[in-house]
């Protein structure tokens, strides 16, 4: 460890600065920058794999930085959803929620008064007594994150919150980050579909615990190089992918479009698809130049 | 299927359908009344959220449960032994054994589906999906369990495609895929479609529904929407709203009790008129450009999915 470490810092200065975590020597994530601003949704997204959890992880102070600096508020003003369930299966709604406040400090009329009304914000008030075994992936999720905003933390850092949870459920639970936000709680998210990225202000998009791409969603499909095309059957020319029944090719240098072929602004996933075959195709270039030499 | 079972013919019946399909748990009635085809070629996704019926359906379809009224028809007969080994189905949990290698995983599909089945050319023997894929020949001798996630999706796609099925049922097919694994696996869906297969897609995520040639859309066990993306969300509208400060107009609506979303700096309200908004934010005294604009799918399928009662 050079810089190593992490400590408190301001209102509005969290993120972590060329991060690298590692296990055992494996680098999970390396030298990643991030800045996660209050008020504001910040966007970590990667396949399976891609350093999501790791980084995340890093940010609340779970893992240690192998190099690099976190920045980040004290404990008590950090919230924190994990991968995974989440919740107490053994406690109910109610005492989920009164359990999670009392680590966090909070008591009394204070604590019921949060507590009832992220209860009926998530729509969880009906279900007040079931048991965290008994609910369904959306009611759970909507529980975990609920359990993380109760003390108002500054840092709301969220594993997949919306991973498993259907879009009517999907919808509330983005209700509750953006209100959060909105409160001027610095948040930050991992997720693995880039349409929900697109919600964000800021993406991030990791790619074997590399960044591949990172900006506004409107910059980086700005940013896409070349011209994209859309045809009805598979070109004999450029990079192509599947887009439905229909092609989408990618054209580095812009040349002649492809028969039959139309042009198209790229997309999000067009962006991440064309980072990722650069990078691929730069990789095997260096692999071919190292053996030349 | 007997000798007499005659020729398939492109286009012709379905390869999957479900007429007035009702299945009933006691006085839950989980599928009510559903009609759904799949015809040859076609991609179709069935979306819904939990509770929808979804996966009962699909269960119908495999032949796991028989339907308490209605009819579920597989290549025009009732679900049998026989229409099983015409099915591939990709689970989410993949259902592969993760302590045998990828070969051995390949093997006893294969040898579990070539039982009795004779493929599409006429030919008794699977193909060896090792032989037509390098990138999985390679982890060919690797134990499934050490794979990644997009591996191991590769390897249950080449599993429930080898004998060459006629009906492909797939649940969230690419989910926690990254977009160049994701654009590979769909890939390999579209050259099953193309080759002549029906594939029935479940899937909460719009980027899989983008995929699909058609889409049904389920709520309380019944069917709300049938049709391409671009006809289920017609000419509906969801209000925008662009703000000097977002936070401040998303406190307005919220006061109001209207859920915004949030997209970048702006925000979307689908379930309310754009006078209601314009109110709204007056009343909190926030100034902002207020516009209609075309709904997305996302919007019209909470739409649909709340209008029916949800979950």
């Amino acid at each position: 460890m050079n810089r190593g470490g992490s400590g408190p810092a301001a209102t509005g200065s969290f993120g972590v600065d060329d991060l690298t975590v590692a296990y055992h020597g494996r680098v999970a994530v390396a030298g990643v920058d991030l800045e996660v601003p209050a008020g504001t949704v910040t966007a970590v997204v990667g396949g399976d794999g891609a350093g999501k959890t790791s980084l995340l992880r890093a940010m609340v102070g779970a893992v240690p930085p192998e190099r690099g600096r976190v920045r980040r508020p004290s404990s008590t003003q950090i919230g924190y959803l994990s991968a995974g369930p989440g919740v107490w299966r053994d406690l109910t709604v109610a005492e989920n929620l009164e359990f999670s406040g009392t680590a966090y400090g909070l008591g009394g009329r204070a604590l019921r008064e949060r507590a009832d009304r992220l209860l009926a914000r998530t729509g969880l008030a009906g279900a007040a007594d079931r048991l965290g075994a008994q609910l369904s992936g959306g009611m759970r999720q909507k529980l975990a994150l609920a359990m993380a905003l109760l003390h108002e933390p500054a840092l709301l850092v969220l594993d997949e919150p919306t991973t498993g949870v259907d879009p009517v459920s999907r919808a509330e639970l983005w209700r509750l980050v953006a209100g959060a936000a909105a409160a001027g709680a610095a948040v930050v998210l991992a997720t693995t579909y880039l349409d929900e990225a697109e919600r964000a202000a800021w993406v991030l998009v990791l790619d074997q615990g590399d960044p591949l791409l990172a900006g506004a969603p409107d910059e980086l499909v700005g940013g896409v190089p070349g011209m994209m095309f859309d045809s009805p059957s598979r070109p004999d020319r450029g990079a192509s992918w599947r887009r439905g029944a229909r092609w989408r090719t990618w054209s580095r240098d812009g040349g002649a479009a492809p028969p039959g072929a139309r042009r198209v602004d790229p997309d999000l996933e067009d962006a991440v698809i064309v980072a990722a075959l650069d990078r691929h195709a730069r990789a095997a270039a260096g692999a071919r130049d190292g053996r030349a030499a | 299927m007997s000798a007499t079972a005659p020729p398939r013919e492109p286009r012709t019946p379905p390869l999957a359908e479900a007429r007035a399909a009702t299945m009933r748990f006691g006085a839950l009635t989980a599928v009510d009344a559903v009609d759904l085809r799949v015809l040859p070629g076609e991609v179709v996704g069935l979306l819904g959220a939990n509770g929808a019926g979804k996966t009962t359906l699909i269960r119908c379809v495999l032949g796991l449960i028989r339907v308490t009224e209605g009819e579920v028809l597989l290549f025009g007969e009732p679900p049998s032994r026989a229409t099983r080994a015409r099915l591939g189905y990709v689970p989410q949990g993949l259902g592969l054994y993760e302590d045998l290698t990828v070969a051995e995983n390949l093997e006893f599909s294969g040898r579990a589906f070539a039982l009795g089945h004779r493929d599409r050319d006429g030919g008794t023997a699977p193909a060896d999906p090792l032989a037509s894929d390098p990138e999985l020949a390679a982890v060919g001798e690797r134990t499934v369990g050490d794979l990644s996630l997009g591996q191991r999706r590769r390897v249950a796609f080449a599993a429930a495609l080898a004998h060459r099925p006629d009906l492909l049922v797939l649940d969230e097919p690419t989910s926690g895929v990254d977009p160049l694994g994701r654009a590979q696996l769909w890939d390999t869906i579209r050259a099953a479609a193309e080759s002549g297969a029906g594939v029935l897609v479940t899937t909460h995520h719009m980027r899989e529904a983008e995929q699909c040639d058609r889409l049904v859309v389920m709520a309380d066990g019944r069917v709300v929407a049938d049709g391409t993306m671009a006809d289920i969300v017609g000419s509906r509208a969801t209000v925008k709203v662009a703000a000097g400060r977002w936070e401040d107009a998303f406190a307005a609506l919220e006061d109001a009790g209207l859920a915004a979303a949030l997209v970048g700096r702006t925000l979307r309200v689908p379930s309310a008129g754009r006078d209601e908004v314009a109110t709204a934010l007056r009343r909190g005294g926030v100034e902002a450009e207020v516009e209609l604009v075309p709904a997305t799918f996302d919007e019209t399928f909470v739409a649909l999915a709340g209008r029916a009662g949800g979950a």
